[in-house]
C-alpha cells in the first residue's frame, strides 16, 4: 500500500502509522484500531476537546494533548495509554459521576449508556470524590422527549447536533462553571420552544440518560447516532 | 497629517502655556484616591487658587503610586515646570492624606515652606528604589490631554518608525529588547509579533487585553487611567509591525473611568491624525474600537477573549491553532496586555539596547506591581526585574505593620502562589518566581502577615477559580468545585488525611488535564501553600485548630489545649 | 414558528431606541450581541427575557445562544436591581483584611445571599472582585459611594440611613 500524497507518518504506541494531511490523532488511531476513550467526541460533529478523556502523551510536547483536536504532524510520537493517563481518565470519570446524580440502577439509560460503559472500560470501580447531590430538575414538557439534568454531563453533543446538523440551534449552555446547564431557547420548558423541530437528533446523540424518548423501555431504549456521518457528508456535498 | 515639526510645535506650545501658568498643583484622581474623594480635594484647591489669585494651576492627574497615603497631591514649583534639567530644579513636593480643608494651607505655601504636617518624604525608599518606564508619565500629565502626552515626548517613536523603519525592523527592535508578555505568562513579545507578521492573511487584528481580572491587581487600570496614549501608541506600533489595520481594546466594564479616558484618547488621536486612516500621512491605517468585558476572568485567556469580542460565551478553544495564525474571525491576531504595549514606545524611542540593559538575563526591563495587603506602604510601584522580594516588601513597602510578623507574599493571583520568608531573597523575574512555585502574573503582590491563614487563602483562590471556570472542560468545572469542597472541609476542621491526599491528587490531575490556563494553574495556590505551610493544613486536620485564628474550626483552641 | 423579519420595538419606551442605536451602529451584526446587552442593562438596569428575545431576533442570534451569553457574564443581571446596591469587594487585599466576615454580616443583616435583592426591593447585595482600592481594604460600595476601611458598623449605619424616610 503506497502512502497518499502528503501523508504524514508517525508513531503511535510504538507502531509506525500514517495519517492524511489534517487528520486528527483520534481519527488516525481509530483507523489503526487503537482505542482512545472519548465522551464529547462524536463522528460527524465538530470537536470541542471538553471531556479530556482523549488526552494523549506526545513526545516533546509540554502538555498532554487532546487526540480529538490535535492534528498529526510528521514524525510525531504518540502514547495513548500509560499509568498516568489511566489514572487521570479514571479521575475524570469519577468527577463526572460525582458532579450530578448518576445512579445507574434507576436510570432509563442503564445498560445503554456510554458513560456507564466508559467507566467499566476504564476500570473505574468506585468514586472517591464526594458526591455533590445538586438539586436538579426534569423537563418532561415536550410531547415526545424528556430532559433530565441529573444525568447530563455537559458534553454539548445536543447543542452541536442541533446547531451544526439540524440548523435550529434550539440548545445551548447557560450559566458557567459548575452552575452550567443545557437549555432550550430562553431556558424555557422544552415543549414551549419555538425553534425546536422535534427531529430528535439531540436524543439520539446524547451519551447518557439526560435526553430520552418517552414510552421507550427495555431494549428499545438504545440510541443510534449513526445517521450523523451520512448527514454531514450529504450537507457538505450540497 | 501630523509631522515631526507639528509634534515639536505642540510641545513648545504646551511648555509655554505651562510656564505661563506658574506653579502646578496636581491632584490624583485615579481610582484609589478618587475612592477617598480626591475630586472634592481638587475642587476646593481650584476654588482656593482662584480666590487667592496665586499664579498656579490645579490639575487632575493619574496615579502617583503611594495609594496608602491618599488622597495624594503634588506641588511642582514654577521653576521646576520650566526647567530643562529636572534634576537640578527645585524638587516637587508631595502631600498625603489631603482633605478639602487643607486647600488654603497648600495654596498659601506656594512660595513658602512646604506644609509640614502633610508632607511625604520623596527621598524615602518607596520612591528612590523605583525605576519608572511604564509609569513615567503617571501622575505628572493630564491623561485627557494628548498635547501633554506629546509634550512629554509622546508619539515621536511612532512617527520615526512609520517614516524611517520597516515593519520588520520594528519587530526586530522589540525582539532585541527582550520584552516578554506582561499579562503573566512571559512569552517573548518579539516572537509573538514575528509570528503574526509572518502569518498569511489579508486581514490581521491587534487586540489589547485590558480585562484585568486578577482580584488583587489594578496596574492596567491605573495605566489606562493615567496615561492612555502610551498604550495607544504601543498598539499602533504593533499594528504597523504585524500589518494590522483593525484593533480592539477589550476592557473591563467595571472600569468606567478607564473606558471614558481611553475613549477621549482615541478621539484625540484621531483628531491629530495619529489614528484612523493614513496615519501621519503614510499608507498605514488603524481603526481602534473599545469592547467591554462583562465580568469573566476566563476572558483573559486569548481564545476566550476572542470568543467574547465575537459576541459569544467566553469559553476557550484548544490550541493550536494559535491566535497568531487563526484568531479573531479566523484571521491572524496579535494579543498583548496593557503593560506590554505600554513598554513599546519607550523601547523604540530609546533603543532596544537601553531596554535590554535593565533587568536580568532572561527578564528585561521593569515590572509594575500593585503592592497591597499587610505592608506599611501600599500602592502602585514599578521596579527593575531582578530586584529581590525582600527589597520590594521591606524597603519599598516598609515591611509589615508593627506587632506583626511577615508570613508570605502572594504573586500571580489565582494562578500564582504564596512565597515564604525563607525565599524572599530570590530575584523577581519570570523564571525565579516559577521555580518558587508561583508566577509573575499580571502584577498583583499581596503581603500577608501572621494574621492570615494560608489554608483559608488557598480556599479563597479556589473559590475564585470555581466561580470563574467557564464550565467547558470536566477537570476545571468539576475539579475546582471538588477541591473547593475539600478545602472548605479543612478550614472547618472536619477533614481527614484522606481528604488531603485526595486534594493533592486532584491538584495534579486538574493541572495536567484542564483545557486552558485557568484550570491548569488553579491548583497553584494550594500546591504552594502545601509546599511551604503544610503545618497549617495539618493543624486544621489533626488539631482542629486554625493557627492564625481565622477559620471557625469545629473546636476552639481552648478545647484543643484542654 | 419563529418570525424572521426584524422585530418591532417591544414597547413605546424610548429606551428601546437607544438599544436599537447600538445595533444599528454595529450594522445589526451578530457579534454586537454583548455590546447590545450592555446597552440594555445600562438603559433598563437589567436584562429580562423580553429584552433578550428582542435583541436576539434583531441580531438573528438563536435565542438559546443569546441567553447563554447573557448568563455567562456575571456583570449582566437578569433580575431588576434593588433601589440601593451594597457591594462588598472580595478582592485578595480585602479578603485578607476580613471582607469575608463583612459579607457574612451583610448577608445576615439583609437576610439574603450575595447576588440577591431583598424581597421589598430595597437593597441588592453584590460581591465584586477588586475595585483598585486595595490600599484602603476592606472596601464597600454603597450605591456609587466607596467606603474605605469598612467595618460591620459601616454597613449597619448605611442600612439605617437607607431605611430613614
Amino acid at each position: 500500500m503506497s502512502a497518499a500524497p502528503g501523508a504524514k507518518t508517525f508513531v503511535i504506541d510504538g507502531v509506525d502509522a500514517s495519517a492524511t494531511p489534517g487528520q486528527t490523532i483520534l481519527s488516525a488511531a481509530r483507523e489503526h484500531n487503537i482505542f482512545i476513550p472519548t465522551l464529547c467526541h462524536l463522528e460527524g460533529l465538530g470537536d470541542v476537546g471538553a471531556c479530556r478523556l482523549c488526552l494523549v502523551e506526545v513526545k516533546g510536547a509540554r502538555r498532554l494533548l487532546p487526540a480529538c483536536t490535535t492534528r498529526v504532524d510528521e514524525g510525531m510520537e504518540v502514547t495513548t495509554n500509560s499509568p498516568r493517563l489511566a489514572d487521570y481518565r479514571q479521575m475524570t470519570m469519577q468527577l463526572l459521576f460525582a458532579e450530578r446524580n448518576h445512579v445507574c440502577s434507576v436510570c432509563v439509560a442503564n445498560n445503554h449508556c456510554e458513560m456507564q460503559s466508559m467507566a467499566t472500560t476504564l476500570g473505574m470501580t468506585h468514586v472517591e470524590v464526594p458526591y455533590r447531590f445538586p438539586a436538579l430538575t426534569v423537563d418532561a414538557s415536550h410531547e415526545r422527549f424528556t430532559l433530565d439534568h441529573n444525568r447530563c454531563i455537559l458534553c454539548t453533543r445536543c447543542v452541536r447536533v442541533c446547531s451544526e446538523i439540524e440548523g435550529a440551534h434550539t440548545w445551548d449552555v447557560m450559566g458557567r462553571g459548575i452552575q452550567s446547564k443545557v437549555i432550550t431557547d430562553l431556558d424555557q420548558p422544552w415543549g414551549t420552544s419555538e425553534t425546536c423541530t422535534s427531529c430528535g437528533k439531540c436524543v439520539q446523540v446524547c451519551p447518557t440518560g439526560a435526553l430520552f424518548q418517552k414510552n421507550r423501555t427495555g431494549e428499545r431504549r438504545g440510541k443510534d447516532p449513526s445517521f450523523l456521518p451520512y448527514l454531514r457528508t450529504m450537507r457538505e456535498e450540497l | 497629517m501630523m509631522s515631526h515639526e507639528e509634534l515639536e510645535q505642540t510641545t513648545a506650545k504646551v511648555q509655554q502655556e505651562q510656564r505661563a501658568a506658574g506653579d502646578r498643583i496636581n491632584v490624583c484622581v485615579a481610582a484609589g484616591c478618587l475612592s477617598l474623594h480626591s475630586d472634592a480635594v481638587q475642587k476646593s484647591l481650584t476654588d482656593e487658587a482662584k480666590k487667592s489669585g496665586a499664579r498656579c494651576s490645579v490639575r487632575g492627574v493619574g496615579c502617583m503610586g503611594l495609594c496608602s497615603a491618599g488622597p495624594v497631591v503634588s506641588h511642582e514649583p514654577a521653576q521646576a515646570v520650566a526647567a530643562e534639567d529636572k534634576t537640578t530644579a527645585q524638587p516637587t513636593r508631595l502631600y498625603g492624606g489631603v482633605q478639602p480643608g487643607h486647600a488654603a494651607k497648600i495654596v498659601a505655601s506656594l512660595n513658602q515652606e512646604p506644609v509640614r504636617e502633610l508632607a511625604i518624604d520623596t527621598a524615602m525608599p518607596f520612591f528612590a528604589k523605583q525605576t519608572k518606564i511604564v509609569l513615567e508619565n503617571s501622575g505628572s500629565i493630564n491623561p485627557e490631554s494628548i498635547e501633554e502626552y506629546i509634550a512629554a515626548g509622546g508619539y515621536r517613536a511612532l512617527l520615526r518608525a512609520l517614516h524611517e523603519m520597516t515593519p520588520a525592523e520594528v519587530v526586530q527592535e522589540i525582539s532585541a529588547s527582550g520584552l516578554r508578555g506582561r499579562g503573566g505568562a512571559g512569552y517573548p513579545t518579539g516572537l509573538k509579533w514575528a509570528t503574526v507578521a509572518r502569518a498569511a492573511g489579508a486581514t490581521k487584528y491587534v487586540i489589547c487585553n485590558a480585562d484585568e481580572g486578577d482580584p488583587g491587581a489594578f496596574m492596567d487600570r491605573s495605566v489606562l487611567e493615567s496615561d492612555p496614549h502610551r498604550v495607544l501608541e504601543g498598539m499602533i506600533l504593533a499594528a504597523y509591525a504585524v500589518g494590522a489595520s483593525q484593533g480592539y481594546i477589550y476592557l473591563r466594564a467595571e472600569y468606567p473611568l478607564a473606558v471614558q479616558r481611553l475613549g477621549v484618547a482615541i478621539r484625540e488621536a484621531k483628531r491629530m491624525g495619529l489614528l484612523g486612516a493614513e496615519i501621519a500621512g503614510t499608507r498605514m491605517s488603524l481603526h481602534l474600537e473599545i469592547r467591554l468585558g462583562a465580568g469573566a476572568f476566563v476572558c483573559g485567556e486569548e481564545t476566550a477573549l476572542i470568543a467574547s469580542i465575537e459576541g459569544r460565551r467566553g469559553t476557550p478553544q484548544p490550541r493550536p491553532p494559535y491566535p497568531a495564525e487563526s484568531g479573531l474571525w479566523n484571521s491572524p491576531t496579535l494579543i498583548n496586555n496593557v503593560e506590554t504595549y505600554a513598554n513599546v514606545s519607550p523601547i523604540l524611542a530609546r533603543g532596544s539596547a537601553w531596554y535590554a540593559a535593565q533587568g536580568t538575563a532572561k527578564s528585561k526591563g521593569t515590572k509594575v506591581f500593585a503592592l497591597s495587603g499587610k505592608a506599611r506602604n501600599t500602592g502602585l510601584i514599578e521596579v527593575p526585574m531582578g530586584m529581590t522580594l525582600r527589597e520590594i516588601i521591606f524597603d519599598i513597602g516598609g515591611g509589615v505593620p508593627a506587632g506583626h510578623t511577615f508570613k508570605a507574599v502572594q504573586t500571580g493571583g489565582p494562578s500564582g502562589g504564596c512565597i515564604p520568608e525563607s525565599l524572599l531573597d530570590i530575584p523577581v523575574d519570570y523564571d525565579s518566581l516559577m521555580q518558587a512555585g508561583s508566577i509573575m502574573g499580571s502584577g498583583g503582590m499581596i503581603v500577608m502577615d501572621d494574621s492570615s491563614c494560608m489554608v483559608s487563602v488557598a480556599r479563597f483562590f479556589m473559590e475564585f477559580c470555581m466561580s470563574e471556570s467557564c464550565g467547558k472542560c470536566v477537570p476545571c468545572r468539576a475539579g475546582t468545585a471538588q477541591m473547593h469542597g475539600l478545602l472548605t472541609r479543612i478550614t472547618e476542621g472536619v477533614a481527614t488525611h484522606r481528604d488531603l491526599d485526595l486534594l493533592v491528587r486532584l491538584c495534579e490531575m486538574v493541572g495536567a488535564t484542564s483545557l486552558c490556563g485557568l484550570g491548569q494553574t488553579a491548583p497553584n495556590p494550594v500546591l504552594s501553600t502545601l509546599r511551604y505551610f503544610k503545618n497549617e493544613y495539618l493543624a486544621h486536620i489533626e488539631d482542629k485548630h486554625c493557627p492564625a485564628g481565622v477559620c471557625e474550626c469545629a473546636t476552639t483552641p481552648a478545647e484543643v489545649n484542654a | 414558528m419563529v418570525n424572521m423579519a426584524r422585530p418591532s420595538l417591544p414597547s413605546e419606551d424610548k429606551r428601546w431606541r437607544i438599544v436599537q442605536g447600538t445595533m444599528r451602529k454595529h450594522g445589526y451584526s451578530r457579534n454586537a450581541l454583548i455590546e447590545t446587552l450592555h446597552t440594555v442593562q445600562q438603559s433598563f438596569g437589567f436584562l429580562d427575557k423580553d429584552a433578550i428575545r428582542f435583541v436576539a431576533s434583531s441580531l438573528r442570534v438563536p435565542p438559546s445562544q443569546a441567553y447563554g451569553v447573557a448568563t455567562f457574564y456575571h456583570l449582566f443581571q437578569l433580575r431588576p436591581p434593588g433601589k440601593h446596591t451594597c457591594q462588598v469587594c472580595l478582592g485578595t487585599a480585602c479578603f485578607i483584611n476580613g471582607a469575608e466576615r463583612l459579607m457574612k454580616h451583610a448577608e445576615k443583616s439583609l437576610g439574603i445571599q450575595a447576588g440577591e435583592t431583598t424581597p421589598d426591593g430595597e437593597v441588592s447585595l453584590l460581591a465584586v472582585r477588586c475595585v483598585g482600592s486595595c490600599s484602603f481594604a476592606p472596601v464597600m460600595i454603597f450605591d456609587e459611594k466607596t467606603h474605605s476601611y469598612a467595618k460591620s458598623e459601616t454597613l449597619d449605619e448605611q442600612l439605617q440611613a437607607w431605611r430613614q424616610p
